[in-house]
């Protein structure tokens, strides 16, 4: 494929909003998670929760699109001076010249999971309750259509876990197509019951802080985030480039992997081939890595067959909760940080490896000059995408 | 953008298929508005087919329709998904656990939740390892399904399924989005050939096109976002030059030249 640049960035997780918190959390290895106290959830569960999500923060005239979903959004869009490289951009392209590719997995569904608790006699949802603009899967997308002014194509992905690093993929292709110049790409997913409940009723939530391939592992931990990027075609001295992406299929089970990761290698296989590089030109690798039992081993299967033991790999999800819709635009920049900042993100929470595993893990940051790194996202369905960055 | 239609699957009220769907939309056949008949797609393996939500059928059939009236190969065929909202009865009954004070979510129901379950379902059923991707753009996501079809088929060269579907949701949340009428289409999207060809450009403004000869036809049309597409399958079926318009976005629309 042809490289695309990425020329602005921002990010909110548990971590804290922007990157100045999210790359000191990168280097000292914090965890931002914490028991849930969400909401009314009563679950024996730690959660990764944004700051102040739950305020009254969209802008005035806004009204109709608040829901959880857009205000973590909008904490990213106010991080990192984001919204005026948008405008810059706007500037330079016009607004029908830049498309919206985001995702989400859990859009405003909180705010009516919380309507539904307010049911009036009839069984109606209370007065005033608004669906379009907060709990439609595209309520996000038409939040930025017109919070950013922006008029390309847009749509809202939603893949499950997979969603937000999808969407560079369409993105990309449809600035290849030649249907917009440049396009804001990225997603936001927020904490909800449906979620915390669903993951719950699959076992999948573990007790304690989730422990990315660690021998007593027990299921992932939640978080929430939203991210954006700017992708344009690439103009800059030390670009920070899109080199390749994979995109697969399991065809196993809706809601396991396949136990030798087959679609996760296809993924990372494919987004090799579409960068033209060989597995040992990847330095680090940013896994999916919930802290599943069967996860895990199944990604580190499919690490093992296609890069050996030689390539650095992590997982950030003990230290921002696993950010589900939001996770693959999370960690793409993440990724992204570590590449341009030299340092190499640990895997908080890792005790006692688990002996089963073959890949190479790094427990604590490690500070590294390095060049190209692949982010992995799986999702239910077993939708994968994997996704190759490259600076310097 | 140029693509060519290379086959069709269709399934709503009183539209059972492409082949006599086509007879129907084209003047030919007298439309009755008959409940749709969603069959259980004998694609997917048992355990697969009990959990499928109608939805999910309804997606697998059309798509399953358009495949096998195709030369393409579904082991390399990429899918694209598109719907307002997924599966609303899924939605209503996790939404009605969690409003209960047990809470006891079922886990299948909370898989059968992701936007992405047809797509998750297509590969099971298929055994296909190729790319999908799953959208929805509230009212105009049939527009932007084909748009993100049809990039995908101009950047590989090669067919790509789309498959747009919508169904009404149950009370309460059908008075906050009121969705009438199951609709599922499949368009199979290859470099030549076939039914017909489209020339697809993306301009301002808001459809105005003509309604459909049918008042029933015409009410699934405006309120079905997967049945938006009825204006474009009508032009195919009639096999006469023509143009249409679908909504995109807010504010842009598709103006599509059609060509038998």
């Amino acid at each position: 494929m042809n490289p695309i640049e990425i020329t602005a960035s921002a990010i909110v997780t548990c971590l804290g909003q922007g990157k100045a918190p999210t790359l000191a959390a990168l280097r000292s290895g914090v965890s931002g998670l914490a028991p849930c106290g969400f909401e009314t959830v009563q679950l024996p569960t730690y959660v990764g929760e944004v700051a102040g999500a739950g305020d009254d923060l969209l802008p005035p005239g806004f009204d109709k699109f608040d829901c959880r979903n857009n205000r973590v959004a909008e904490l990213a869009l106010q991080a990192d001076g984001f919204l005026d490289r948008v405008a810059a951009a706007r500037a330079r392209y016009g607004a029908a010249r830049i498309g919206i590719f985001v995702g989400t997995s859990t859009s405003g569904i909180l705010e009516t999971e919380i309507a539904y608790r307010h049911r009036q006699d009839d069984g109606s949802l209370p007065k005033g309750f608004i669906y379009d603009e907060r709990h439609s899967t595209f309520s996000l997308g038409a939040y930025l259509q017109q919070r950013l002014g922006l008029e390309g194509p847009s749509v809202v992905l939603s893949a499950a876990c997979a969603t937000t690093a999808k969407a560079f993929a369409a993105a990309h292709r449809m600035i290849e197509a030649g249907l917009c110049d440049a396009a804001l790409v990225g997603g936001a997913d927020s904490l909800c019951l449906t979620t915390l409940y669903g993951f719950n009723a699959l076992c999948l939530t573990s007790r304690n802080p989730c422990k990315p391939f660690d021998a007593t592992r027990d299921g992932i931990s939640l978080g929430e985030g939203a991210g954006f990027v700017l992708l344009e075609k690439p103009s800059s001295n030390d670009p920070m480039l899109l080199l390749g992406m994979g995109e697969s299929s399991d065809a196993y089970h809706m809601s396991s992997p396949h136990p030798d990761g087959l679609g996760a290698k296809l993924a990372m296989q494919r987004a090799l081939d579409s960068a033209g590089l060989a597995p040992s030109d990847i330095a680090y690798l940013n896994l999916h890595g919930t802290a599943t039992p069967v996860g895990d081993r199944a990604e580190d299967k499919a690490v093992l067959s296609l890069f050996g033991d030689q390539i650095a790999c992590s997982s950030t999800k003990g230290q921002t909760g696993h950010t589900l819709g939001a996770a693959g635009i999370v960690e793409a920049i993440l990724t992204m940080l570590s590449l341009r900042e030299g340092v190499m993100p640990g895997t908080a929470n890792l005790g006692t490896l688990d002996p089963d595993l073959g890949a190479t893990y790094l427990r604590a940051p490690q500070a590294r000059r390095f060049t190209r790194a692949m982010s992995n996202s799986f999702g239910f369905g077993g939708n994968n995408c994997s996704l190759i960055f490259g600076a310097g | 953008m140029r693509v060519s239609i290379d086959a069709i699957g269709l399934c709503g009220p009183g539209l059972d298929g492409w082949t006599n769907s086509a007879a129907i939309l084209a003047g030919r056949a007298a439309y009755e508005a008959t409940p749709p008949r969603i069959v259980a797609p004998d694609l997917l393996p048992s355990a697969e087919r009990r959990r499928a939500v109608p939805s999910v059928r309804l997606a697998l059939q059309v798509g399953q329709e358009a495949l096998q009236a195709s030369k393409a190969d579904v082991a390399t065929l990429p899918t694209v998904f598109t719907s307002s909202g997924g599966d609303g009865s899924t939605m209503h009954a996790i939404l009605d656990t969690l409003a209960q004070p047990a809470r006891e979510m079922s886990p299948t129901q909370f898989h059968n939740s992701v936007h992405n379950a047809p797509a998750g379902y297509w590969s099971i059923a298929t055994g296909s390892h190729a790319p999908t991707t799953s959208l929805a753009a509230h009212d105009a996501s049939f527009g932007a399904g084909l748009l993100e079809a049809a990039s995908q088929m101009l950047a590989s060269n090669a067919p790509v399924l789309l498959v747009a579907y919508d169904g009404a949701y149950p009370g309460p949340l059908n008075r906050v989005r009121p969705i009438e009428g199951s609709f599922g289409v499949a368009l199979l999207l290859a470099p030549s050939g076939g039914i017909a060809s489209l020339s697809i450009e993306r301009v301002h403004g808001v459809p105005n096109g003509p309604a459909l000869d049918d008042a029933f036809l015409e009410r699934l049309r405006t309120h079905n976002p997967a049945a938006r597409s009825l204006s474009l399958l009508t032009a195919i079926a009639r096999g006469v030059a023509a143009e249409v318009q679908l909504q995109e976005t807010a504010n842009h629309m598709l103006r599509i030249a059609v060509a038998p």
